[in-house]
């Protein structure tokens, strides 16, 4: 069933269209874990988690950090709805370390206030931010 | 007649407005321009966004869930015995846009079947709550700053805000009110029912011949469950939607007052023509007026 033309991808924020184009694969992080999707998948919607999107294109790799949102996978193609996401070249890394370091710190002093939940995920926003830099 | 002096006065300050007028036309057209272009970058979200939930909510139609109304309850009213609603209601922060503010006001006073003490109005922009707290609406929470730039942070915080009370019951409809931009001359106030969403709407309708093509192909799976990834897409989905409008009414309001502007400047001209040729008219009689009084002096004293 699956050929070696690849999919289409298109990755979609609020305020532009990020990414669309033919790729050979696309890996990111959800809900239920790393994923990598080939051409001819089954239908499938999945809630995204903070982690490295990998692209693989004919050309080569391309990688980015998405952080929140959806896709909607179907056998002709991917779109990714996408609330946060941003190129290598987008991110602040000063600002990274420091919302790693932040999250990490309010996660070792939990107290009854802190919600835990929303430091974890900062954390692995942080996280994916300064894992795509490298 | 008007002396001519009143005249002239009149008409350079008549000319003064003008000038006003069509400055701010100027501004508006370029603001319009930039809040178009984004309105429009914008779109291809909200429509992908639009089918996806849609799809998904009619595969899984009769699954029971706190932000879904099922058939039977919307043709029964709702079930949730909670009579109170909340209204989002975006206009501008500064007037001289025609009817642009006073339109989406009234989408919500005019309602036949909402009364003024079950609706807690939430307001993005300030002239909607000076108008709605004058008419003595209860306005919870009012934020004008949003809409002179939205980020889609702001619309998250927003609906989370809404979700919460949706979810503890204080709340038993979300409803939102803005002014749809479809082109640049033509806006519509526009009233939608964000929550609950609803299974048999007439909107699915209309789509439905579109996508059921695909539906009979593809049948979507979920990772996690449905239920679970409902509980994720909804405030999604509301979120994309209340931006989705922020971005239309800026759009819409620089239109509308591009306009209001528009039509400002060219009354003015009319009246200045007008006052030109009174104006005129005043110094023609003035002048024969002198005459015929030398003329009359000479032949006294001849």
């Amino acid at each position: 069933m699956a050929d070696n033309n690849g999919f289409l991808l298109r990755i979609i924020t609020p305020d532009r269209v990020f990414y669309e184009g033919q790729v050979d694969m696309v890996e990111f992080n959800t809900t239920e874990g790393e994923v990598g999707i080939l051409p001819g998948h089954i239908p499938m919607t999945v809630i995204i988690k903070p982690g490295i999107l990998n692209i693989s294109e004919a050309e080569g790799e391309r990688i980015a950090a998405l952080h929140a949102g959806f896709a909607e996978i179907l056998p002709e193609g991917v779109t990714i709805l996408a609330e946060i996401v941003e190129w290598p070249s987008e991110i602040d890394e000063n600002r990274a370390v420091a919302a790693k370091e932040r999250a990490e710190e309010r996660l070792h002093n939990k107290t009854q206030e802190t919600d835990v939940a929303r430091a974890e995920t900062a954390l692995l926003r942080a996280m994916a931010r300064i894992q795509v830099l490298k | 007649m008007a002396s001519m002096r009143d005249i002239k006065r009149r008409k350079s300050s008549i000319q003064g407005t003008q000038q006003i007028t069509k400055a701010m036309k100027l501004v508006s057209t370029v603001k319009l321009q930039r809040a178009r272009a984004s309105a429009e970058r914008s779109k291809d979200y909200f429509t992908c966004m639009y089918d996806t939930v849609n799809s998904i909510l009619k595969r899984v139609g009769n699954v029971e869930h706190k932000y879904l109304a099922s058939d039977t309850e919307a043709d029964a009213g709702t079930a949730r015995d909670i009579s109170k609603k909340a209204v989002i209601v975006i206009t501008s922060n500064r007037g001289l846009a025609g009817g642009y503010n006073s339109n989406v006001v009234k989408l919500v006073t005019r309602h036949p079947d909402w009364k003024k003490e079950d609706l807690q109005i939430y307001c993005l922009g300030n002239k909607g709550r000076d108008a709605l707290a004058r008419n003595g609406y209860e306005v919870k929470w009012c934020n004008g700053d949003i809409v002179e730039s939205p980020v889609y942070a702001d619309a998250m915080a927003l609906s989370a805000k809404l979700l919460e009370s949706f979810a503890e019951g204080e709340i038993g409809e979300i409803y939102l009110a803005y002014t749809a931009f479809k082109n640049t001359v033509s806006h519509v106030p526009t009233l939608l029912r964000l929550l609950p969403v609803g299974t048999g709407g007439d909107k699915e309708d209309v789509s439905e011949s579109a996508s059921e093509g695909k539906e009979a192909t593809a049948v979507m799976n979920f990772e996690p469950e449905d239920t679970e990834a409902l509980d994720m897409l909804i405030p999604k989905y509301v979120t994309s939607l209340i931006y989705g409008a922020l971005r239309e009414a800026i759009a819409s309001e620089n239109g509308a007052r591009m306009q209001a502007m528009d039509s400002a400047t060219s009354n003015a001209e009319e009246i200045i023509s007008d006052l030109t040729l009174k104006y005129n008219r005043a110094r023609q009689g003035s002048i024969t007026q002198e005459l015929t009084e030398i003329i009359a002096g000479a032949e006294a004293l001849g």
